[in-house]
């Protein structure tokens, strides 16, 4: 008996910290919108992290979009050969890399590089006390450290997403064009007139979404962080876990929005 | 100027400070002694309101620390932290003249970079470092930085947490006597912490003993060795034996 209780009572612990996490992260995101409104507003920290999260990400994200292109034309050509439809490639390609493996990749992608990067630098500034320091030179740190890099994440993922689908769809049509016997001018064709304005739409409000998650969640896990090296070893572990669950739980709930329409 | 008024803070079970009453006149420097983890850095954050205080007041100049225009309250202070706390991102230049270059106090780039540059000069740093990143500075150099930088904006009040920690004793000598120099040109009110008897004895007009969570004595520094009090000499003593247990 003692057993299945004991059980009962850590899958409760773990709903309770679950649900406390929840409500952490909600608060925080609801300050973060709060300082976003008010002035003083630092324009040379949000074009730096503009920089960072945006341009220097452009190389993982663009070879990241080409390969899973040219493999996604791969794959449903030798799917599409099943029942001899290996001419719908460009049509699927098109709305694979737009509708879905863009967003998602590109949001992971920035999890992976923007997200544990902003956990790490904001938990070894907690550390070595200049959170603190920012405070006492009047500074908030939600405005000086925060919004910058949310705001970047709003402004350049959806530009990175853009990007990636266009890339991605020309990682498909290389392969598609070199390697599968596809005309270039048809396989265009096809994908330009197979894709709506919506397809594009949903990729780019995903982008929106992913981009504020990854960096709202490495601020977060940052400015939780605790001591020494290994609170900031925990802290970057924590933000890119909860970065890459919850652009995947935002993925599916937008897809059902996105499909309903 | 600085009053403190039964000051309470706990972490947890652990009660760091349990009723603290402190008073610091205006252009007085003070010191706080005591040994690690006696709760000496929670005193200073609790004053400038980076921990919130369980219980109790503090009052600067007769205002309420708690309440009030946040960003004109921390504008009176300025601050050296024990590791510099520099911020790796920005030039050394750009460091000192953080609080000159936004908010309140802001000038323009070129008349903030060069009341850097004279703050740099002022703690025995030549203008070449101002380009540097803190990273490229040794652990001398840094502190001076932070000393700059918490003068910067000539605050009536400055902090010093631990400034000598981690420095060789001649650096320690450079950096108490440049702590004592700067307070007395500035007539700002000081207050530092430390457990550096020498660091007491270089910038102390008033020595304060924090122990147990409270003020164990309070005096000036010339009344230091005949105190009378066991706590007192055993610390300035660094005796193994007495009140104060080796093992905390």
């Amino acid at each position: 008996m003692r057993l299945p209780l004991s059980l009962l009572a850590a899958l409760g612990a773990a709903v309770l910290s679950g649900l406390a996490a929840v409500g952490r992260v909600t608060l925080f995101a609801l300050a973060t919108f709060r300082h976003m409104l008010s002035p003083p507003f630092y324009g040379r920290e949000f074009l730096v992290a503009l920089g960072n999260v945006g341009w220097l990400s452009l190389p993982v994200v663009g070879l990241t979009a080409f390969f899973t292109g040219g493999a996604l034309a791969l794959q449903i050509y030798a799917g599409g050969a099943r029942f001899d439809a290996q001419a719908v490639v460009p049509q699927i390609v098109a709305l694979g890399m737009v509708r879905e493996l863009g967003p998602v990749l590109v949001g992971l992608m920035i999890a992976a590089r923007v997200t544990s990067s902003i956990a790490a630098e904001i938990a070894t500034m907690k550390v070595t006390e200049q959170i603190d320091a920012l405070v006492t030179l009047s500074t908030h740190p939600m405005k000086y450290l925060t919004v910058p890099r949310v705001l970047a994440g709003i402004v350049a993922v959806p530009l990175l997403v853009g990007l990636g689908d266009i890339i991605g769809i020309f990682g498909g049509f290389t392969v598609g064009v070199q390697s599968l016997g596809f005309n270039p001018s048809v396989y265009i064709r096809n994908t330009w007139d197979f894709l709506e304005p919506l397809d594009v739409i949903s990729s780019l409000v995903k982008g929106l979404a992913f981009g504020f998650i990854a960096t709202l969640m490495g601020c977060y896990a940052g400015m939780r962080s605790g001591r020494g090296a290994q609170g900031v070893g925990r802290a970057t572990k924590a933000s890119v876990e909860g970065a890459s669950v919850l652009i995947l739980a935002a993925n599916f709930l937008l897809t059902g929005v996105f499909f309903s329409l | 100027m600085i009053e403190l008024a039964g000051v309470t803070k706990s972490f947890g079970a652990n009660r760091v400070l349990a009723g603290v009453d402190l008073s610091v006149g205006r252009g007085r420097s003070l010191v706080v002694i005591g040994g690690s983890g006696t709760g000496k850095s929670v005193l200073l954050k609790c004053i400038l309101g980076l921990e919130a205080p369980d219980a109790g007041r503090i009052t600067v100049d007769g205002r309420d620390a708690a309440t009030g225009d946040r960003e004109a309250f921390l504008a009176c202070f300025g601050m050296l932290f024990q590791g510099g706390a520099l911020f790796d991102s920005l030039p050394v230049w750009q460091n000192v003249s953080f609080r000159l270059l936004r908010g309140a106090l802001k000038r323009p780039r070129a008349e903030a970079r060069e009341i850097a540059i004279e703050k740099l000069r002022r703690v025995g740093l030549s203008p070449d470092v101002a380009d540097k990143v803190p990273a490229e500075l040794s652990g001398g150099m840094q502190k001076r930085v932070g000393l700059a930088r918490a003068i910067a904006a000539d605050p009536q009040i400055i902090f010093f947490d631990e400034p000598t920690t981690g420095l060789d004793p001649i650096m320690s000598g450079v950096i108490n006597d440049l702590i004592r120099e700067i307070v007395s040109e500035m007539g700002a009110t000081a207050l530092t912490i430390t457990h550096d008897m020498t660091s007491v004895r270089a910038i102390a007009d008033e020595v304060a003993m924090l122990h147990g969570g409270v003020i164990r004595w309070t005096g000036p520094v010339a009344a230091l060795d005949a105190s009378g009090d066991p706590y007192v000499d055993q610390f300035i003593h660094g005796r193994a034996e007495g009140p104060i247990a080796a093992l905390r």
